[in-house]
């Protein structure tokens, strides 16, 4: 059974000039899979992503046939049931570790609350699972970063972190947007490598927001190709080098090559057909 | 001509226990008309080799000469930033936001000490592709692009012969970064300028640079020529596993 269903999102937001349509009647299933969502920015991956969590906040408007969470209604919820889902169920790593984190708060603490927030348990086993959570992310010395703040430590170790606060409720769904764009290549692999274990071991969901093509296609199961608020194309990732929607092919045609040598990059030139397009069900 | 030499430069941050290297005895030159890379991780201190030269450092030691002419301390004059001008990673951060274009390249041109301002803003926007219709616009009614657009320019107002460009291109799409890439190919073609790139992006590196600097922990432990690189065979373990790492399994 599919882990996630939606039908036809729409993600609006009322702006002087008229309506804005972010999201365009995008439909997709997430199984136990990594799925990766790929495009420009505004090209509504994010709020794709924000819209499922209902995380888009007014005036913006979310409107869809349903958003399935095995079988419930995430549009149906009320807003204290809503936070019951949130984290529990389905959690988000955000890009940048520095916005994410309480800058005036223990790393540890912010861990423990994350635990604490939704289980009725004493600090001390919060405490062990926070520490426990550290190692599991590949964090040396997870004794001293309990202790730390979050300017004391780097991006990657940041972003870690956050994927450790991420997984203690032990969710079923893990929405990753663009988790790795500020770090390192070196960390990168790092980072993704604990994320793919991880999903891996706990057999959860991943969706994988990314603009970085070569990375989505390396790391993901499938990946959706999103333009102007629509799904242009689904593909195997590792078939994404071969896929046939001429924005797909721009995009990865931009990209400077090692093996190659030009003076000028390929510039995407875009037809305005491709927004018009009906969005492809993923 | 040299247009950079860099000898022995070391530059750290902190006093007696608290003291960090930020960089270690890095020693590099840059041709006129070259445009050379340096790569590695945050905090090899690729970065910081770019604000020592433009005396955003207070404490470094070595020999830094640009065009011939030794540098000391932080301060600089007048006549070094119209020969070196920097554009920064991120263009969001790097623009006054209640400024316009207008505004922000006008005060650049007046404060180089240059008359016929009105020119030559037109010219400078039509030089970037970004044409008089977004002269007076404020930064939050430019894309991305567009806004790094406007750093480039500001950075072209004092005709500089070298420009440094820390990460120029990581804040945006990978099909605004062809177009800002192959801008600046044009615009080292045609002002004959002298480029000091960093970045963490191999491919990019390879694509803008002749040769390239590979750092880490502060040190060069590596300089090679992107043929090199396109090869395939650093000489350096680390090198290596950097080349390893940003390489595409399917390319």
């Amino acid at each position: 059974m599919n882990l996630l269903d939606i039908e036809d999102l729409w993600v609006r937001f009322p702006t002087r000039q008229g309506v804005f349509d972010a999201v365009r009647g995008v439909s997709f299933s997430l199984g136990r899979e990594r799925l990766g969502i790929v495009g420009e920015s505004g090209s509504g991956k994010s709020m794709t992503g924000r819209a499922i969590l209902r995380l888009i906040r007014k005036p913006g408007i979310v409107e869809a046939n349903y958003i399935n969470l095995e079988g419930r209604d995430l549009l149906r919820l009320t807003e204290r049931e809503m936070r019951e889902v949130r984290g529990q169920q389905i959690s988000m790593v955000m890009q940048d570790p520095k916005f994410s984190l309480n800058p005036v708060v223990t790393v540890g603490e912010q861990l423990m609350e994350a635990y604490l927030q939704h289980n009725s348990s004493p600090k001390a086993r919060a405490q062990k699972m926070a520490t426990e959570m550290l190692e599991n992310v590949s964090i040396r010395d997870p004794e001293r970063v309990m202790r730390a703040y979050p300017h004391e430590v780097s991006g990657g170790m940041g972003q870690r972190i956050m994927i450790a606060m991420m997984l203690i409720p032990n969710p079923k769904i893990l929405i990753a947007d663009e988790p790795t764009s500020a770090l390192d290549v070196s960390v990168q692999r790092q980072v993704l490598n604990i994320m793919d274990g991880l999903v891996k071991e706990r057999g959860m969901g991943l969706i994988f927001i990314s603009h970085d093509l070569n990375l989505v296609s390396e790391f993901c199961d499938r990946v959706l190709i999103m333009y102007a608020g629509r799904i242009v194309e689904v593909c195997k990732a590792d078939k994404l080098h071969q896929a046939r929607h001429p924005y797909t092919q721009g995009l990865l045609n931009s990209l400077p090559r090692l093996d190659e040598k030009c003076t000028h990059l390929s510039v995407l030139t875009r037809d305005p057909s491709w927004s018009e397009a009906p969005s492809v069900r993923g | 001509m040299t247009a950079l030499v860099i000898n022995d430069l070391n530059v750290w941050f902190g006093l007696v226990h608290d003291r960090v290297a930020a960089v270690k005895g890095a020693c590099f030159s840059v041709e006129q008309g070259e445009s050379f890379g340096l790569v590695g991780e945050s905090g090899s201190g690729k970065s910081t080799i770019l604000r020592a030269l433009t005396g955003l450092v207070p404490q470094w030691s070595g020999t830094i000469e640009v065009e011939g002419e030794a540098l000391s301390g932080a301060k600089r004059d007048r006549r070094f930033f119209r020969t070196v001008q920097m554009v920064f990673q991120d263009p969001y951060a790097s623009l006054h936001p209640r400024h316009t274009v207008d505004q922000v390249l006008s005060e650049t041109l007046h404060l180089h000490g240059l008359n016929n301002i009105d020119k030559r803003v037109t010219e400078l926007l039509n030089d970037v592709g970004l044409g008089q219709r977004f002269r007076f616009r404020y930064p939050h009614q430019l894309s991305g692009g567009q806004r790094q657009r406007v750093a480039i320019a500001r950075a072209l107002a004092g005709e500089p012969d070298i420009l440094l460009l820390d990460e120029p291109t990581s804040a945006l799409d990978v099909s605004v970064q062809a177009e800002v890439l192959n801008l600046l190919t044009d615009l080292r073609t045609l002002r004959r300028l002298t480029f000091l790139m960093v970045s963490h992006d191999l491919p990019v590196i390879g694509h803008m640079c002749e040769r390239l600097a590979v750092m880490r922990n502060g040190e060069i432990v590596e300089v090679m020529s992107s043929e090199t690189l396109r090869l395939g065979n650093p000489s350096h373990e680390y090198s290596k596993q950097l080349l390893s790492a940003s390489v595409a399994p399917n390319q």
